[in-house]
């Protein structure tokens, strides 16, 4: 049942036309309506079931040019008229402004008709599977476990349900709204065996597609993991140094991600924190190396109707054969760098106001074939698994490898663990020299100034001549 | 305001509505300013009005629903408690969390009083002054571009059915000014401190200002470290952020699910040096995030967990205590599940065993890694593996000289480090996340970017 119907419309022009007569260059209203949940198993039992509902606003009042391109923001739980007034009057206080009685603007003729791209998704969140199939299947994962791994001290299964319904409304005209919904469904272990232990997780993400819990192959997740474990408990750790690694493809394009891509967000050109400020058409990269960043491909994770800003999403080659195309851009972005929005105003809630953010990322596939890559390495490192990673404010970035291989004579050697590769983009980025023909994409989550979003990550299998490895 | 008797009178009455006897709640609100500003103009702006409420209740099977919402209202109540209710339908029977006994005892408040907040526009003055002192400091430094004022008040109940009420106000404001600096055909550096008190009054600016230049400033000069083992001195904030991240080793929820490095045979072991103690203390003056109960209304205390490098306690909610045949330590957060987890750590000597060599000193060391600060904890620690592996921002100290590190990582096992420390240098320093002396540790795997 919708909640953010077409009674918002009079309420959100009254905000609007407020903020705009006290003197805001422009307003914008969030509305979000939140109903998540969470299931975990561990062994053979499901034990905990936690749903959680929210509601909330997010009001933002922007002032120009001739006022330094500031804004404020406020958000709250209280959708009252009274609430949201409250929220606007604090808004406009930071920039020095105040409500003008109950004048309206002039300017500002009221909201269009609405843009609603949730229609055809009314149905989505009563589609969503139930807490018994999801115990169900949770459950089937952890037994599968039990039978393929072996040294288990703990075995778990999680899953996770983000429905989310938003409505957008600014007083240039934007009004639109969205239902989505993001579910994760994760199997993790935990082996020991004396002083070895090693712990492996892998988390299969949907969107947009209530039923795409069944199809989870409940068996193939758990060999996969059970292989690794196998691998992994009785792993040395890699030796610390300067190698040639490849990374795999998947989740491997964190490389992208952290590396590079958020340093061409214009959040990181309106701090002066990006390398890249100033230099498309340049080569920035090898060129070997195109990427790219979208919202549009069905079924994944990074993947947008609208922004959250109620733009649409687009497809935006960043990096074209070692050349910088363009930024991701927001609102705020394009207003402060000059670099044109691109659908990528992203945020986790009403709680943070809109940024510039990644959605589906990933470099494009090349011409090579995985084993060419490894076989033109004599002493190096093959990096399967990736773990999370982090880029700082001079661009060094960072990311943890999960699961390596020795690479020696151009073959995959004996599995180490404990690898961290550190760099930053300016250097690393010449030196992905070579791209394989297997392109693939694995959802994941970024944590950033407007929160966790949900993103895709991906490349084929990419040879970076020389990183530096963090190990013993 | 949260009136606890009002809150306690309408979930009393939907519980019976419903045919619950048993059931607790955890509300909070808070409102929140911040800013940040850009080159001596406000960037952004931000202000919140949250509110939060958990409900829990116990069904005639003495299965166990949770249901959160963001709506303090009676409707809100209501939806929570109904939908708490429904999810009590798939509650493990096998451990159940219970109602802590401990939830109706008296409590000692805090001795703190929420303090008043500053009007924006003076916290956008407050800040954009900090900055131009912090530029004014050094000419490579050429932005600021991480930087935040922020202040926050708030209050938390906690309620249920045997009758605790408990009621809570905090405030709390933070600083934080981080640098960027860049020298003619070298890369730029960068580096940052922080500063919270219990209000914006409280804040130490002009100390705040003062280490993010001298830290910015003492990382212009770098130079990369061969990679190899090192003896490495730990920064109080960096040893705490180390000893978090592995705060499995203390918590019984962890233990009973078999992720923790500790059994349950483990208390009593030796696991560290014996100069080398730690206490939990959610309550200790410092702490700004002090609570006087946890999730389940348990009062908080200062624990010891770790005596003459012998390990003494977990720390535990109600559900782990009554497996474990002990109190509850007031460790808890609200869940079906319930969670553990520490509260604000304290480093110290074991009365009477000394601080370790007493020689050391990071200012006279030659061949030594000062580590000031750890990244990307959550990246690299496996934490139920007790391996680390973290980027880290620190010097080489060559015969008493210090230079910046130009990028490196720092690997190990907590275990092995416990074991290998050489000694504390200095008084135990305040900082967010606890309180902790310089902490020299033997043997470290550092490898540096060629």
């Amino acid at each position: 049942m919708s909640f953010l119907d077409s009674f918002w419309q009079q309420r959100l022009e009254l905000l609007l036309s407020t903020g705009r007569a006290a003197g805001a260059d422009l307003v914008e209203v969030f509305l979000e309506r939140g109903d998540r949940l969470g299931v975990m198993a561990e062994q053979e039992r499901v034990t905990s079931v936690s749903p959680a509902f929210v509601s909330g606003a997010g009001v933002r009042v922007f002032r120009g040019k001739d006022h330094g391109y500031r804004d404020g923001f406020v958000s709250t739980n209280d959708l009252s008229e009274a609430g949201l007034l409250q929220a606007l009057d604090q808004a406009l206080g930071m920039l020095g402004l105040e409500r003008n009685g109950a004048a309206a603007a002039a300017d500002f003729q009221g909201l269009p008709e609405l843009k609603d791209y949730g229609t055809s998704k009314q149905s989505w969140l009563d589609q969503s599977p139930g807490v018994s199939v999801i115990a169900e299947r949770l459950l089937e994962g952890t037994a599968r476990l039990e039978q393929h791994a072996q040294h288990l001290q703990a075995r778990r299964g999680s899953y996770s349900r983000d429905w989310q319904e938003v409505m957008v409304a600014a007083s240039d005209g934007t009004f639109a709204r969205d239902l989505r919904l993001h579910q994760t469904l994760g199997l993790s272990v935990l082996a020991a065996d004396g002083e070895h232990r090693a712990s492996v997780a892998r988390r299969f993400g949907s969107t947009d597609h209530p039923d795409d819990l069944l199809v989870w192959d409940a068996d193939s997740t758990a060999r996969d993991i059970a292989a690794s474990t196998g691998t992994m408990l009785y792993a040395d750790y890699v030796d610390a140094g300067t190698y040639p690694v490849v990374l795999a493809n998947k989740f491997g394009g964190v490389i992208f991600h952290e590396a590079c891509g958020h340093l061409l967000e214009t959040t990181q050109l309106e701090r002066g924190t990006s390398p890249f400020a100033g230099r498309i058409g340049e080569p920035i990269a090898h060129e070997a190396v195109t990427a790219i960043d979208e919202g549009l491909s069905n079924r994944h994770f990074g993947s947008i109707a609208m922004d959250d800003e109620g733009l649409e999403p687009q497809r935006t080659t960043l990096i074209e054969n070692g050349v910088l195309k363009a930024f991701l851009s927001d609102r705020a972005g394009e207003w402060r760098t000059g670099q044109p929005r691109t659908g990528s105003g992203r945020r986790q809630s009403y709680a943070f106001s809109a940024a510039s953010r990644m959605r589906n990322t990933f470099i494009a596939a090349g011409p090579h074939s995985p084993a060419e890559l490894i076989g033109s390495i004599d002493n190096g490192l093959y990096c399967k698994v990736m773990g999370g990673g982090s880029v700082g404010p001079t661009g060094q970035f960072n990311f943890s490898v999960e699961e390596g291989y020795l690479i020696e004579n151009g073959e995959l050697g004996k599995p180490v663990k404990g690898a961290t590769l550190i760099g930053d983009a300016e250097t690393v980025m010449p030196r992905i020299s070579m791209c394989a023909n297997d392109l693939d994409l694995a959802a994941g989550f970024c944590g950033s100034v407007s929160g966790s979003v949900y993103v895709t990550v991906g490349q084929p299998h990419v040879k970076v001549d020389s990183i530096t490895v963090g190990g013993r | 305001m949260l009136n606890s008797d009002l809150l306690h009178d309408q979930l009393s009455a939907l519980a019976q509505n419903h045919g619950l006897s048993r059931w607790d709640m955890g509300a909070s609100c808070s409102t929140d300013l911040s800013v940040q500003v850009d080159r001596g103009k406000a960037h952004q702006l931000k202000g919140a009005q949250r509110s939060a409420v958990t409900v829990r209740v116990w069904n005639s099977d003495g299965r166990v629903g949770i249901t959160s919402c963001s709506d303090l209202s009676a409707d809100g109540l209501a939806q929570a408690l109904s939908g708490a209710a429904e999810a009590s339908a798939f509650g493990d029977l096998q451990d159940p969390p219970d109602l802590s006994p401990r939830s109706t005892e008296s409590l000692e408040p805090l001795k703190r009083e929420p303090q008043a907040t500053r009007p924006i526009q003076e916290m956008v003055q407050t800040l954009i002054s900090a900055e131009q002192r912090l530029l004014d400091c050094h000419p490579s430094i050429g932005t600021v571009p991480y930087n935040g004022l922020s202040q926050r008040r708030g209050e938390r109940v906690y309620l249920n059915s045997l009758g605790a009420r408990r009621h809570e106000e905090r405030s709390s404001a933070s600083l934080y000014l981080y640098a960027r600096a860049e020298e003619a055909g070298r890369k730029p550096r960068s580096a940052g401190a922080v500063r919270l008190g219990h209000g914006t009054d409280e804040l130490d600016v002009q100390g705040c200002i003062d280490e993010a230049a001298e830290l910015t400033i003492s990382h212009l000069d770098y130079a990369p470290i061969d990679t190899g083992t090192y003896t490495c001195v730990f920064s109080p904030e960096a040893f705490l952020d180390l000893m978090g991240a592995f705060s499995n080793l203390f918590n019984a929820r962890s233990v009973l699910d078999g992720l923790s490095l500790s059994k349950r045979e483990s208390l009593g072991e030796s696991v560290a040096v014996p100069f080398f103690s730690l206490w939990d203390d959610a309550r200790h003056p410092a702490n700004l995030g002090a609570s006087a109960f946890d999730g389940e209304g348990t009062p908080t205390a200062r624990l010891p967990l770790i005596e003459g490098g012998v390990l003494r306690q977990f720390l535990h909610s109600e559900g782990t205590a009554r497996q474990f045949g002990v109190a509850s330590t007031g460790h808890a957060g609200m869940g079906a599940k319930v969670s553990v987890s520490p509260d604000w750590f304290e480093i110290g000597a074991t009365p009477g065993a000394g601080c370790g060599d007493a020689s050391l000193n990071r200012f006279q060391a030659d061949g030594v890694v000062w580590i000031d600060s750890l990244s990307a904890l959550h990246a690299g620690v496996k934490a139920s593996q007790g391996a680390f592996s973290l980027p880290f921002d620190g010097w080489l100290v060559k015969g008493g000289e210090r230079r910046s590190i130009e990028a490196a990582t720092v690997a190990g096992d907590i275990r092995q480090v416990l074991k290998s420390l050489l000694a504390f240098e200095g008084e135990a320093q305040v900082t967010p996340d606890g309180l902790c002396p310089h902490v020299w540790v033997e043997g470290l795997a550092i490898t540096g970017e060629a």
